[in-house]
């Protein structure tokens, strides 16, 4: 039997969330204040839940590595939140919005989350307006939509394309306020290093103060990890230098499930790689595919006269260049979801059409739009003969207007002007959509601790729709997690304060002590950075946009060896007692090195495709996904063995009572 | 390229720091200015040296963590962005470059070019906020803003609370990022009902941090990798005064 219990209520989809919150559990207000509760990380889930949980009493301590909550990554995201509002008046409503996840997820997400989150999505957007966050608004001062990853309705709100920083920054005032009132310990500079167990449930961590480099125990009645996604796994991703997998990881080795490890997001639209030193790669908006076109040349001898630099890509004739998106997929075209546009761009790079000096970018072309705009600008202002130069001159604009900021990022990075000649890009790692496995209540199966936001598998299923991210975030922590927590909580009223003098927080931190230890002892001779980035490669190569049983096998040898040499030879300078940005390194990737492990033996036992999971062996001839919901209908869900090579597989089965599944076709 | 480093290294708050020569070679003008401080790192750590502490995190010029005074100019020597976006290619082979961190006496040095901001979070959790608990609001499009008074409160939201401002002001002031803040909230209804004790509050805290004065230089605008504008000055001292007179506290 296993030992996974959902605990999804009884009833219909659309009554379950009404129903759980009627029949709750619910603490008292005088309770709530001698309840303590952890939060680590401060990003959108971590931020909203500290806020929300100290507004309604509860004694709450955040924590955070960087120097500020304000810096968490969910800053960077660019385009947008969803929400059924329906303000368009397009026929929007939470079904549909559950509807569309669920497909975009490909079928591997579970149908009570979605709803849930579909439905609390528009109070997300009251909330956030509540609190100041400058949406964008139309002329009548009310908020403005637009639409986004290929979905029939126009309902994702936006802040230019800032949006992420606008949430945060939202959801960072609410967190300040209740520090300010003393209802949330802040401990800056801090980084979780293990979660401590005492009697079967999670009452505290151990964290190290960045900056003296001390080791502090911090109990709580209940531990939320709302500490991001892992994609940093492979080295090279959009994620921030510093987004780990280290406290979902700790958890994970104290008995915390981890659900489909192997779902990651490798998002289309990302600036190639350009050398050796690349620290990470930086996206561009999925919104530039509405207008650009995307293409490689049709002649494998122009690709590689582009890739020797003899030739550019404003030197291919029209004739000459294969616009693979629109010939593959003629219903969709460039606005395909994220896995199918990424794959493609690999197998064309893969054949040989790659157009930049390493073979691993197409071009995502401006040309066309800045001259169908330029002649639209051109009737408008009834210019009768306008010349070729003038309509490229109003088009641009048009595309300025549209596109300004991103095409002036692209210049930035690297130095070559989208407006005269084609964008390169390349796919690269965003988002991972496995996380910790949770429960209906977001708890993982250590009791007490519960994950939030992309630190857990919940929502997304094996492929996360544009926009969706920053929505599940914030419905997490803001409307989510202050119910369900009373639930446990509940029980907890008569416990008391949690001491911190026990065995178990004595042997959590004794581990945390000799693992710092070793590394500062450690007399190796490579760097943390050159181990991450060979693990880096393997990952990509391996377990990347396309996997296969060989490859899957291979990297799980590779990665045991990388992991035995990391042990024997890295070198970690300076000390323990200070600031020592190669200490806190030396840790994260040492998780990272069982993580890529677990990953690739999670690819391996899911013998199908979906979502951004595309096995090899599963395809139809045409080179599509294909999945198999006779044998893969389920959530992986892995136990930690102390060698990761046995770690135990549990399987929840997905139900879908509301939705029927079929195979999701974008020709 | 080989450039000539010159960068402060200080081994911590209390130690009194001192600048030092480095070198580096082979250095390519697609490199980010951190990539190439990365670089540096690897070898001074395979040579056993300790490598220079630095702040940074998002690598795409929006958490606001990286910093640097470049040739003694706050993000280096091009407009509009942070030094994470700052290429190699903004310098020349054999070029001496000059890096130090942000200095200002409310932003003391953590070690090397990584300093201290709190100061910043502090001033925020003075009043930086609408006192709006989860749950209770409104349906969002209840409350129309002007189109014009959104735009300008997103402009000045743009903030990114690096700390550019103070850094190069000759006052270590912090009046551009305070403003941006009260700006945002003083040009939409939410938050006037808050907006005098807000103002009030947030530049009582930013003395207390030891921020200095505004002297209208207008350095911190051109310096702010987000272009946030003076304007917010002005406005944060109309609200200063029409809270000072009207305040019944």
């Amino acid at each position: 039997m296993s030992k996974l219990n959902s605990k999804i209520p009884e009833g219909s989809v659309d009554k379950k969330w009404t129903d759980y919150k009627n029949h709750v559990k619910l603490v008292n207000p005088a309770n709530k204040r001698s309840i303590d509760i952890i939060v680590v990380g401060t990003g959108l889930a971590g931020s909203s839940a500290a806020a929300s949980l100290a507004e309604m009493g509860y004694s709450v301590k955040a924590f955070c590595f960087q120097d500020s909550p304000r810096r968490a990554h969910s800053i960077a995201a660019q385009g947008g939140i969803n929400a059924a509002k329906n303000y368009q008046n397009d026929g929007d409503s939470t079904y549909r919005l559950f509807y569309d996840t669920i497909k975009g997820g490909d079928y591997r997400a579970r149908e009570a989350n979605v709803h849930r989150l579909a439905e609390v999505s528009a109070n997300i957007i009251d909330q956030c307006v509540a609190q100041g966050v400058p949406f964008a608004r139309d002329y009548g001062g009310l908020l403005d939509n637009r639409s986004f990853g290929g979905t029939q309705v126009q309902r994702t709100f936006y802040a230019a394309g800032q949006t992420g920083q606008q949430l945060l920054l939202g959801a960072y005032s609410a967190l300040s306020r209740q520090i300010a009132l003393g209802k949330v310990k802040m401990y800056n500079r801090h980084e979780m290093l293990d979660v401590v167990v005492v009697g079967g449930k999670a009452r505290g961590i151990i964290a190290r103060n960045l900056v003296t480099g001390e080791i502090e125990r911090h109990s709580a009645h209940a531990v939320l990890l709302c500490s991001g996604g892992y994609g940093n796994v492979f080295f090279l991703s959009t994620n921030a230098m510093g987004s780990n997998v280290t406290a979902a990881w700790k958890a994970h080795k104290r008995g915390a499930f981890f659900g489909n490890p192997c779902f990651t997001q490798i998002h289309p639209t990302c600036i190639p790689v350009s050398g050796d030193h690349q620290s990470k790669l930086t996206l561009m908006s999925e919104s530039l595919r509405n207008d650009g076109r995307i293409w490689v040349p049709k002649k494998k001898e122009d690709a590689v006269a582009i890739q020797q630099g003899k030739k550019l890509g404003k030197d291919i004739a029209e004739d000459d260049r294969d616009y693979y998106l629109e010939r593959r997929y003629p219903a969709f075209g460039n606005l395909v979801p994220r896995d199918v546009a990424s794959r493609a761009a690999k197998e064309r790079c893969d054949a040989g059409f790659g157009v930049n000096a390493t073979g691993q970018a197409v071009f995502l072309d401006y040309a066309a739009a800045i001259e169908r705009y330029g002649k639209i600008e051109a009737n408008k202002h009834n210019m009768t003969n306008p010349t070729p130069e003038q309509i490229r001159a109003m088009g641009k604009d048009v595309v300025k207007e549209k596109y300004g900021n991103l095409f002036d990022m692209y210049k930035q990075i690297t130095g070559e002007d989208p407006y005269e000649t084609p964008m390169k890009i390349y796919p690269a790692v965003h988002y991972t959509m496995g996380g910790l496995w949770v429960d209906y209540e977001l708890m993982t199966t250590i009791p007490g601790c519960y994950a939030l936001g992309e630190a857990n598998f919940s929502d997304h299923g094996a492929n996360r729709l544009g926009a969706s991210a920053l929505m599940q975030g914030l419905a997490d922590g803001y409307f989510v997690i202050p119910y369900t927590i009373g639930n446990y909580l509940a029980d907890d009223i008569r416990t008391g304060k949690i001491p911190t003098n026990t065995p178990e927080f004595d042997a959590a931190e004794k581990a945390v002590k000799d693992q710092i230890n070793f590394f500062v002892n450690n007399k190796g001779t490579k760097s943390v950075d050159y181990f991450h980035k060979r693990l880096g490669k393997i990952m990509w190569d391996k377990c990347g946009m396309a996997r296969n049983e060989k490859g899957l096998k291979e990297a799980i040898q590779e990665i045991r060896q990388l992991r035995e040499e990391f042990w024997k030879e890295v070198r970690v300078p300076g000390s323990n007692d200070e600031f020592n940005p190669e200490l806190e390194k030396a840790g994260r990737v040492a998780d990272f090195l069982e993580l890529g492990e677990l990953m690739c033996m999670d690819a391996l036992t899911r013998e199908e495709s979906c979502g951004g999971h595309f096995r090899e062996e599963s395809q139809t001839e045409e080179g599509e996904a294909k999945r198999d919901d006779n044998r893969f209908s389920f959530v992986s869900a892995w136990e930690y063995k102390p060698d990761i090579k046995d770690e135990v597989l549990h399987k929840e089965e997905l139900k879908f009572e509301e939705i029927k599944v079929v195979a999701r076709s974008y020709k | 390229m080989k450039l000539n480093l010159k960068i402060w290294r200080q081994k911590n708050r209390e130690d009194k720091g001192k600048m030092v020569d480095y070198s580096i070679d082979h250095v390519s003008p697609d490199m980010s200015f951190l990539e190439m401080l990365d670089v540096l790192n690897e070898q001074l750590i395979n040579k056993g040296d300790d490598p220079i502490a630095f702040d940074h995190d998002c690598r795409e010029g929006i958490c606001g963590m990286c910093s640097l005074f470049i040739n003694g100019r706050a993000h280096g020597p091009n407009y509009g962005v942070t030094t994470c976006q700052l290429h190699m290619r903004s310098f020349k082979d054999g070029d001496t470059i000059f890096i130090e961190p942000w200095r200002a006496q409310a932003f003391p040095v953590i070690k090397d070019l990584a300093v201290d901001r709190s100061a910043f979070d502090r001033v925020i959790q003075a009043g930086g906020y609408v006192s709006a608990n989860t749950g209770g609001a409104q349906d969002a499009n209840c409350l129309p803003v002007p189109k014009e008074n959104a735009d300008k409160a997103f402009a000045a939201a743009t903030c990114i609370g690096c700390g550019a401002c103070v850094a190069t002001c000759k006052n270590g002031s912090a009046m551009l990022f305070v403003s941006a803040k009260v700006s945002q909230l003083a040009l939409l209804p939410q938050g006037k009902a808050e907006a005098q004790q807000r103002v009030l509050n947030m530049v009582a805290q930013m003395d207390a941090e030891g921020f200095g004065n505004c002297s209208n230089t207008g350095a911190c605008e051109i310096e702010c990798p987000k272009g946030i504008s003076l304007e917010n000055i002005a406005r944060m001292n109309r609200e200063f005064m029409k809270a000072s007179i009207l305040s019944e506290k």
